[in-house]
């Protein structure tokens, strides 16, 4: 009986080295699919088990936890003014996950992260509990607060950016929410009712709403005509006629301005000629016009690291369209970030710099374990058309529709431009409110914003300018980054 | 014609008594579950545990015992299947008590049936129980093949074992799976005994059919077919694990029943052909049961995809918890009272007590865990190989093999290799039934080790020695 006896024996050996094998399927093939499994729940009791880290802005946590008791998330979330730092901290629920930077950087703030090992070994041994490491954020607070003020009531959305570094300084959206009231395990009813909001208080208007730009894009379209030898001196005569045709079609560009026929491109800047541009944007040619806005960032989602949407330059439209396009009407539309990069390249003399809102990431014990170095991202324009733009949103200030935003500091210039976007079928719709601009002084400019007001309660429709409503939050903006550097 | 064969295994002549070396190895089975207790202790309170004396102490005591009644009265039995067992046991208890402490599961408890009771203190009673048991084989079975005499009174009584189940106020439905049986406050799985009991009938009756089995058959293709009237068992037997796949709903001890009788059948009647119409028997029965029956198939779905049924059924919900449990393990495990197994939820410390030792112990741990068992199967093989007589090797091999087969389909069923069953790690997870009914496994095995290794008693003085002459013709 021995012979069968040593064959069942292989069998039970087999079936024994079936398991093993399976066992290392699972435990170590399949491992990482399963604990980042949205099921498991594993990642939110390990990101609720202690203390998280916290997001930090001028040196002050803007975040905390509690204690909150629970069997399985014992820490939950709050927020220091949740609703104004909401578009940068993003939210940490214990049932609905996380966004941007509490999902981001989820494993520094939990204290995963490989880089924490050395932390988390030598806690292990010194019998301390795991701690998160903090973000540190490029954020002003005095900025963030003007701008968050600014808007007010209004549907909207400003971006503040450092030019000569790309360090956002201001990231405002507002309809906001408290990311506070959904961070614990029974907010479902806040949840639901933030979700079916109409007034979509949780989309970053800042970063993921795309808008049609108008006027405001007119900058990018002058930028394309110097660089591209259309225009040489911006105060000569363009050729163009009250009344410019369409290519392609049998309507006729119609200004808002008065007296845009053949004037220079420093003044059709400063009134915002619709015809000017758009000619020149023809002449300049489609493809042109989309190299110069890719470079400035357009058709690409930026990483800040949270990311945004693609701001849109069409790509592919026929001469109308992309006549239409340069006004920023037609296809063109734009992440209020986008344009905060574009007025920041024009100010830094033509260099773009990478925008970024993460200046650290910082070990429990406050070493730096990693420091966010600025990058250029590209130079759209030269330092000589940089210039010339700079004097021509100057002149817009000073002289034109944008003299709401003039801060009148000694020693301090700004530059901007004022955008009126019509949208809807038939521009039935409220129009949305632009500005775009920076604050120069001699030793360069501290900061480039970027406003957009959705809708503006109470506003009669005649009303509704950028220059009436977004200039002034602009300025307030420039103004807290100025006075907050001293 | 000799007397000593085949004895490349265990040597039988002279062997050495390995009772010392059981102890030294017993002192490491009691030492490292205690280590896993302190272990336990410092992750959940951040201070050694209270009970650990009384625990360390218990473990010890009961080893003690067991090993002196060995030495007592199976003085050659094999010497690693007591520390194996003993040390099983012993880090099951520690996985027990570490869920007791769990707050997710006693608020469930509280939730679901009002209060909790700690499992830990429970188990270690059916764990004294169990060496009862264990020490009561060894004193009462003085030769295995006492158990000969009881063949058909254990083919009645495991078939009583196995209906229990389906009595109506007597079975108790368990998750889907009817193996319980409620007696006056105590849950029973009858199926855990009905192992022991059909080895024994199996054995009994294939020892005295073999010959009719294994000669008389026809040739057929390269195969020696059996005769009609020789079908007859395998195919009962087929109809029974049946029948306990539909009624029970339980594919466990389905598998477990018939597998064990094919091994059997194949080891006493030495013919390839049973194997083949055994599996063929097995997959035919299986896929036409599966393709009829609502809940096997539902068992089906939760294997194959847990995470697309996830949502609806309750079953395929369970094995995600419990795959993630050994996906979040990974190659070292959270270590002892780290990992959140206890998401789990029901059954988490019996029949998935195995997903605690993966997240707990990791990739690492399990393989171990795997390697215990396989270890226990190889010196079950080797008891068998080595017995002298047919009953005992029959017996021996089927109870290690019904041994492999369980370890396979649970802990395959934990695992999601096969679909899931309601059966139990052997000594690992919570439950009397099981933890009894393995002491008593290992009392066999242990009874027929010592027979076999025991040194055969020298052959008497022949007084015709001398006198006989071989005649050369």
């Amino acid at each position: 009986m021995n012979k069968p006896l040593r064959r069942v024996a292989i069998f039970c050996g087999l079936l024994v080295l079936a398991l093993l094998l399976r066992d290392n399927w699972v435990q170590f093939v399949r491992a990482d699919e399963l604990n980042a499994h949205p099921k498991n729940t594993r990642v939110r009791i390990e990101r609720y088990a202690n203390p998280r880290g916290n997001i930090i802005v001028d040196g002050k946590p803007i975040t905390s936890s509690v204690d909150s008791g629970g069997n399985y998330y014992k820490y939950k979330r709050t927020y220091v003014n949740g609703p104004m730092w909401a578009p940068v901290t993003g939210y940490a629920s214990q049932v609905y996950d996380a966004n941007q930077i509490e999902k981001i950087e989820d494993g520094i703030l939990t204290g995963n992260d490989d880089r924490l090992f050395f932390d988390r070994t030598l806690a292990m041994f010194t019998g301390e509990k795991k701690k998160g490491g903090d973000v540190v954020t490029t954020l002003s607070g005095a900025a963030q607060k003007a701008a968050f003020e600014g808007l007010g009531d209004k549907t909207g959305a400003v971006v503040a950016i450092e030019p000569k570094t790309g360090k956002i300084l201001a990231l405002a959206s507002t309809p906001s929410y408290d990311p506070s009231t959904i961070a614990g395990s029974d907010d479902e009813k806040a949840w639901v009712a933030l979700n079916e909001a109409k007034s979509k208080p949780m989309q970053n208007r800042a970063l993921r709403e795309i808008y049609p730009p108008g006027s405001v894009f007119k900058v990018v379209t002058a930028a394309a005509a110097l660089e591209n030898g259309k225009v040489t001196d911006i105060n000569a005569p363009t050729d163009t006629p009250e009344g410019w045709k369409i290519p392609l079609s049998n309507r006729e560009m119609v200004n808002h301005a008065r007296g845009c026929a053949n004037t220079s491109l420093n003044h059709a800047l400063e009134i915002s000629c619709n015809s000017v541009f758009a000619k020149l944007g023809d002449d300049v040619g489609r493809d042109k016009m989309v190299e110069m806005a890719e470079k400035f960032g357009f058709n690409a989602e930026q990483f800040t690291p949270v990311r945004s949407s693609a701001s849109v330059f069409d790509k592919h439209s026929d001469r109308g369209g992309n006549a239409l396009s340069s006004i920023g009407q037609f296809n063109t539309a734009t992440t209020p970030l986008q344009m905060a990069m574009v007025t920041a390249a024009i100010a830094n003399d033509g260099k773009l710099m990478k925008p970024y809102m993460i200046d650290q990431l910082r070990a429990p014990n406050l070493d730096i374990i990693k420091q966010t170095e600025p990058e250029e991202m590209s130079r759209p324009v030269s330092p000589e058309t940089a210039q010339k733009l700079q004097q021509m949103m100057e002149n817009v200030v000073s002289n034109g529709t944008g003299g709401n935003a003039d801060l009148n500091m000694d020693g301090v210039k700004v530059g901007g431009k004022t955008g009126t976007a019509q949208h809807g079928e038939k521009n039935a719709k409220r129009p949305y409110a632009w500005f775009i601009s920076y604050a120069k002084t001699s030793e360069g400019s501290p900061v480039a914003v970027a406003v957009v007001v959705e809708d503006s309660a109470g506003t009669d429709r005649e009303d509704i300018t950028g220059g009436g409503l977004a200039a002034p939050i602009a300025k307030a903006v420039m103004k807290a980054v100025i006075k907050a550097r001293g | 014609m000799s007397v000593v064969t085949n004895t490349t295994t265990i040597g039988a002549i002279e062997a050495p008594s390995r009772r010392n070396t059981e102890l030294a190895l017993l002192a490491f089975a009691v030492v490292i579950p205690v280590f896993a207790y302190l272990n336990v202790g410092l992750a959940i309170d951040g201070k050694v545990p209270a009970g650990m004396a009384g625990y360390g102490l218990g473990l010890a005591l009961l080893a003690g015992v067991a090993h002196l009644v060995v030495r007592k009265w199976a003085p050659y039995a094999d010497p690693l299947l007591l520390p194996l067992a003993t040390l099983l046991n012993g880090l099951g208890l520690v996985l027990i008590w570490r869920l007791d402490q769990s707050p997710r599961l006693i608020a469930k408890s509280i939730r679901d049936f009002g209060s909790f009771s700690p499992d830990a203190p429970k188990q270690m009673l059916y764990s004294a129980v169990g060496i009862a048991m264990f020490v009561g084989v060894l004193l009462l079975l003085k030769d295995h093949r006492v158990l000969q005499r009881y063949t058909y009174i254990s083919m009645v009584a495991a078939l009583v074992l196995l209906l229990l189940p389906l009595v109506p106020g007597l079975g108790a439905d368990v998750f889907g799976a009817k193996i319980w049986i409620h007696i006056g406050g105590f849950s029973i799985q009858p199926g855990e005994f009905a192992k022991l009991v059909l080895a024994i009938f199996f054995s009994g009756y294939l020892m005295v059919k073999r010959d009719a089995l294994a000669l008389a058959s026809r040739r057929f293709m390269g195969l020696y077919l059996p005769r009609g009237r020789d079908l007859g068992p395998i195919i009962t037997i087929w109809a029974v694990s049946l029948l306990i796949l539909v009624f029970e709903n339980d594919l466990g001890t389905s598998l477990l029943f018939f597998g064990m009788f094919v091994i059997m059948l194949y080891v006493a009647t030495e013919r390839t052909s049973w194997i083949v119409m055994g599996l063929l028997m097995a997959v035919a029965g299986a896929v036409s049961v599966a393709s009829f029956a609502g809940h096997v198939q539902a068992r089906v779905d939760a294997w194959s995809d847990p995470f697309a049924c996830a949502e609806k059924v309750a079953a395929c919900d369970q094995m995600t918890q419990v795959l993630m449990s050994f996906g979040s393990g990974g190659i070292l495990g959270a270590g002892l009272g780290q990992g959140s197994s206890d998401l789990i939820g029901f059954a988490a410390n019996s029949d998935f007590i195995f997903a605690t030792v993966g997240e707990e112990l990791g990739l690492t741990g399990v393989m171990v865990f795997l390697l215990f068992y396989g270890l226990i199967i190889e010196r079950g093989v080797r008891t068998a190989l080595a017995a002298r007589d047919p009953f005992g090797k029959l017996l021996a091999m089927g109870l290690s093999g019904a041994f492999a087969l369980q370890i396979f389909v649970v802990a395959g069923g934990v695992m999601g290799l096969i679909p899931l069953t309601g059966m139990t790690m052997p000594f690992l997870a919570y439950g009397g039934s099981s933890v009894i009914a393995n002491w008593a496994l290992i009392g066999i095995l242990i009874r027929i080790s010592d027979t076999a290794r025991r040194p055969a008693p020298a052959p008497a003085p022949n007084p015709d020695a001398e006198m006989t002459q071989v005649v050369r013709p």
